[in-house]
């Protein structure tokens, strides 16, 4: 079973978002894999040591996005790809994705559901379209057999049971599995592993931009309310009043 | 010429953002002088086509057939994509739930189009439809146009105002349907138990944190929960402890929500949390900590043991409401 796992470099999640010249400011911030794509290679891994196969992460994004690929090969992948092309919209990256994998062999692709920074969710899906292949999104179970994915996927207040042939494009959504830290062996073999450089060009594609971003702004500045003084009953008396006449909310 | 609405259908029941989107379509479509138009796709479903009508549709394309009975990212593509292909719309608009967010980068892709996602506010500005948008789960945002045509966006629910319905009956234009091979296919639906309303709708969401100090807790916020009609939440620190399931998570890993109230209960309020629900209108947070970060946020905070606020407020609320 080969694998191909699509995954992207994010802030940390406790990272504080500011602006400098109305861009998001990028200095002195942590970086992870996107925790969902996390969940993907941990997948992924799981799969080859039962099934045998290889694992490839492939990553668009710029030269520091190595450290993410060079992670995911710590943790057990076996090759990595960058296509370094920080730009472009999510149609773009679908079709840089598409071309990248064209000629490699796979039964499966595996992504996060989302990624925590833009949050779109849209690139694995439109990959997916872009290779004519099925897609399942938001799994929280995944098992594989005689050619086949039976996936469990989130939906809104409850779940459902997709069947797909394969090879098929799978979002991965906390609760499949925990993701493990790279062992010290495997952050020195992960040195030696291949990891594989192009850009758009090389891959002959063109990066179009439909999607034209105006404006980046931070939220109003919530002001702290009023603390409610007073012991637990009284508090809470007060607290349901003004919900009610001040706020109107109930 | 047109803003097309895709319907969203559930067992024959019409989801609440679907007709968001039509009241808030009505508005723009007007600006734009072009037309609202909704699709409807299932089985049996013609039904609600008066009802898409009602919000403002000024015709609905209704695909009905046996196979579309059940959701499938490719049959719902298959058809409004030649649907797209056939009548070229300006703008396809889709709600940001597991079914918008599976089927509408499926179809921008094939309609070469640009998307916006998870979009909470539309405007026309020049002639142009300009979306805003939560990024980093609303630590920041974004207002973007699409360049393509179509406009391809996903409406996050609970955000657009519902207009008044009409009475009014619908003009349908029946949709031949010729389905390809379906490969990914829905064997099985699960719903929950327990018919509590989502987190992503609810207009109140009572949440809970580490201070619930265990699964058994959530008791009296169930509790409180029953009496508001209200979703009950988790903040990451609560599900990673395993009291909760994820699904519950309000969060930049979780949901981001937008409730009118927010009652945070024993959250201290990391950065992770806020950036999920700080679009909150009203946010009120009870905590033992008074150096919490969660009251530099709230609008109403109380500094005392949850375990004795909670229980007074759920009583309170059976009286005022």
């Amino acid at each position: 079973m080969n694998i191909i796992v699509c995954l992207k470099q994010t802030f940390d999640t406790e990272a504080k978002i500011e602006l400098k010249d109305g861009e998001i400011a990028t200095q002195g911030i942590k970086h992870i894999i996107n925790p969902y794509d996390e969940f993907a290679v941990e997948e992924a891994l799981k799969i080859k040591e039962a099934q045998g196969g290889e694992v490839t992460v492939i990553s668009v994004g710029d030269d520091q996005a190595q450290e993410a690929l060079r992670q995911a090969l710590a943790m057990g992948a076996d090759k990595a790809m960058l296509v370094k092309n920080p730009q472009g919209d999510e149609y773009a990256v679908a079709k840089v994705l598409a071309k990248a994998v064209a000629g490699m062999e796979y039964d499966l692709i595996l992504g996060g559901h989302v990624a925590i920074d833009d949050g779109s969710g849209q690139v694995a899906t439109r990959l997916a379209q872009e290779l004519d292949l099925p897609q399942v999104n938001v799994v929280t179970k995944l098992e594989l057999k005689d050619g086949q994915a039976e996936c469990t996927r989130e939906i809104e207040g409850g779940s459902e049971i997709v069947e797909t042939p394969l090879p098929a494009v799978v979002t991965c959504q906390k609760g499949l599995n925990e993701p493990r830290y790279p062992s010290l062996k495997g952050i020195m073999q992960a040195k030696k592993k291949e990891l594989k450089q192009v850009t758009p060009e090389e891959l002959g594609v063109e990066v179009e931009k439909q999607v034209e971003i105006l404006e980046i702004f931070l939220p109003p500045k919530k002001e702290a309310g009023k603390i409610i003084e007073g012991e637990a009953e009284e508090a809470g008396k007060e607290l349901v009043r003004l919900l009610k006449e001040e706020a109107k909310v109930i | 010429m047109a803003i097309w609405v895709i319907a969203e259908q559930r067992d024959g029941e019409l989801k609440k953002v679907s007709l968001e989107m039509l009241s808030k379509g009505q508005e723009l479509a007007e600006e734009l002088g072009t037309e609202l138009e909704a699709v409807l796709i299932g089985d049996e479903i013609e039904g609600l086509a008066d009802s898409l009508a009602a919000y403002g549709a000024a015709k609905v394309y209704v695909a009905e057939d046996e196979e579309l009975g059940t959701y499938s990212s490719e049959g719902y593509s298959q058809v409004i994509s030649e649907l797209i292909e056939e009548n070229e719309p300006d703008a396809v608009f889709f709600g940001h739930t597991a079914f918008g967010k599976d089927l509408a980068p499926r179809v921008a892709q094939k309609a070469g189009a640009g998307m916006v996602s998870d979009i909470t506010a539309v405007e026309v500005e020049a002639d142009q439809l300009v979306f805003t948008r939560p990024i980093y789960a609303g630590k920041a945002f974004t207002k973007s146009k699409v360049l393509s045509k179509p406009v391809v966006a996903t409406f996050r629910p609970n955000v657009q105002d519902l207009g008044e319905a009409a009475e009014t009956s619908a003009n349908i234009e029946t949709v031949d349907v010729d389905l390809a091979d379906i490969r990914a296919k829905v064997k099985e639906v699960k719903q929950q138990s327990g018919g509590r309303v989502l987190l992503t709708e609810a207009d109140i969401i009572v949440s809970g944190g580490r201070g619930m100090k265990g699964p058994e807790n959530f008791d009296i916020l169930e509790q409180m929960a029953d009496v508001l009609g209200a979703a009950v939440g988790a903040s990451r620190a609560a599900v990673d402890a395993g009291w909760r399931e994820h699904q519950y998570q309000v969060g930049q890993t979780g949901k981001t929500v937008s409730p009118t109230l927010y009652i945070a209960c024993g959250i201290s309020g990391a950065i992770q949390h806020l950036a999920g629900m700080s679009s909150s209108k009203y946010i009120a947070a009870i905590n033992k900590d008074e150096e919490a970060n969660i009251f530099n946020m709230a609008d109403y905070g109380i500094v005392n043991d949850l375990f004795k606020v909670v229980p007074v407020l759920t009583e309170e609320f059976k009286k005022v409401l």
